[in-house]
């Protein structure tokens, strides 16, 4: 189990430059989509398979698609491909690299002075989680269903026009 | 542990083996039953009833050249028909066919089946989109759409079943079938589930991303030879599947009278709903995308979450 932990932690990473680095945007969400799988087998070999299951039917299955929904209207060819090349220059990565490699001795710094506890892994499923979100996490919960709510309306609001159809079947409809 | 193990190459053998015949006998089963309800005899030269034309089929689909367009983006082209395969071929690891016969016998068994099927999803996005073609990416825009659409309601119908029986364990739910099948207090649950299956697999009516006499063959237009065939096996595999689920979750699985044993009962109901799927194809006419998403959204999903509700409000009911 710890070694298919590492594996996927490894491809997790990987498949995330991957994604930073592509020049190609849908190359670039399939290695998101990649890189989401590889967190959902780091969730179930941490002893999470709900949150696995979530994190493939919620990030990989639906949120990715509406991304590459998106991104095929856009009509992206060779040429924007050219100038993303010409955006991502190697020039650009000095500055977050020397803040991220900052941030990764502190990382490390971390782990080697505090010492941990090897604590067993204990199967969370779904009633557990169940209990936690409508327990402890009420409020969040609430408050997330309020903001989708707000994201319903604003996009009923910008979806809402009355436009003109010419169309001698669908024009009365489209009048109302 | 030993043995154990053969046992277990076994289970996985024999279901990888019965999938891959069953997928391509639909083939055969399909032409047949579609010249029957049309009053023509259909396939019926090459061996006994026409049995070979499954043969023919596969042959032919080996050797046609294998063409991918210049024009194509050429890794994402090649991956995009592996992909239905692999994720239906996965999410028939957690269905039991029998006590016993199953691959893995996860306790998130159903959720696992959610995700494979929404990943299904990625082959006619991308397939379509990698195709470069306009056809092709309209197809895919719709499958994209239609498929994200019905996952919803998919989901939430199902949710009515787990209620009844406390469990994402399919194993479990048809335990909990003893008695009762779950299609008479689910019969709500099960309709929306098997139009949203029908819409997954985008099968007639509901095969908009295809749809050959507008968009001559959506998504897929551009792929010649086996990528042909692999998306052609998939939507068979996928009838399979949905039909599986359908009789576990709906029908009681294995369950029925002693005088045959377990898998004979599964395997009877199955085919029982992939020939519903065939009728329906030949049936039932294809509605337009935008009366597909209105159904769908005005429709099915007040009805699903009535379900819902009305079933956690008498199983609270019923547990006072």
């Amino acid at each position: 189990m710890e070694l298919t932990f590492y594996i996927a932690a490894a491809v997790a990473i990987l498949s995330t430059v991957m994604v930073i680095t592509r020049y190609n945007m849908i190359h670039a969400l399939l290695y998101l989509v990649v890189s989401f799988l590889a967190i959902a087998v780091v969730f179930f070999t941490l002893g999470a398979p709900f949150m696995a299951a979530l994190e493939i039917i919620i990030y990989a299955g639906a949120i990715v698609v509406l991304i590459i929904f998106v991104i095929m209207m856009l009509n992206l060819n060779a040429e924007s491909v050219k100038t993303e090349e010409e955006w991502l220059k190697p020039r650009i990565w000095i500055g977050p690299a020397i803040l991220s490699a900052v941030l990764l001795a502190e990382l490390v710094y971390i782990f080697t002075a505090a010492e941990f506890q090897q604590t067993a892994v204990v199967a969370v499923d779904a009633r557990l989680v169940g209990i936690a979100l409508f327990g402890p996490y009420m409020l969040g919960v609430q408050l997330c269903g309020m903001l989708l709510m707000a994201g319903i309306v604003g996009a009923y609001h910008l979806g809402r026009q009355n436009k003109k159809v010419i169309h001698r079947f669908l024009e009365k409809e489209a009048a109302q | 542990m030993e043995e154990a193990t053969s046992t277990y190459l076994l289970i996985i053998g024999g279901v990888l083996f019965a999938l891959l015949n069953v997928a391509a006998g639909l083939i055969w089963v399909e032409r047949r039953m579609l010249a029957l309800w049309q009053d023509r005899y259909g396939p019926n030269r090459a061996g006994p009833f026409g049995l070979f034309i499954v043969l023919a089929d596969s042959l032919k689909l080996f050797f046609k050249e294998d063409w991918i367009p210049p024009f194509a983006d050429k890794p994402v082209f090649i991956i995009a028909p592996a992909i239905v395969m692999a994720s239906v071929l996965m999410a028939f690891a957690v269905v039991p066919f029998a006590p016993g016969i199953v691959v893995a016998d996860l306790n998130i068994g159903l959720l696992f089946f959610l995700a494979m099927s929404s990943m299904g999803a990625y082959s006619i996005i991308l397939g379509g989109w990698a195709s470069n073609n306009k056809y092709s990416l309209l197809g895919a825009m719709r499958g994209a759409a239609q498929m994200i659409s019905y996952e919803v309601f998919m989901g939430l119908s199902l949710m009515g079943v787990v209620l009844m029986s406390g469990s994402f364990n399919l194993t479990e739910i048809v335990e909990a079938q003893r008695g009762l099948w779950f299609f008479i207090p689910q019969l709500l649950g099960f309709v929306i589930f098997f139009i949203a299956g029908i819409a997954e697999t985008h099968r007639l009516p509901f095969d908009i991303p295809e749809a050959e006499s507008e968009l001559s063959a959506g998504f897929h237009s551009e792929y010649s030879g086996m990528k042909f065939g692999i998306f052609f096996i998939g939507e068979y595999m996928g009838i399979t599947l949905i039909s599986c689920m359908v009789v576990l979750l709906y029908f009681g699985g294995w369950l029925g009278p002693d005088l045959l044993p377990p898998i004979v009962w599964f395997i009877l109901k199955v085919f029982a709903f992939i020939s519903v799927f065939i009728l329906l194809r030949a049936s039932l006419p294809r509605p337009r995308y935008d009366q597909l998403m209105e159904y769908g959204w005005k429709i099915l999903l007040p009805l699903t979450l009535l379900n819902l509700v009305v079933t956690g409000g008498v199983l609270l009911w019923l547990g006072e």
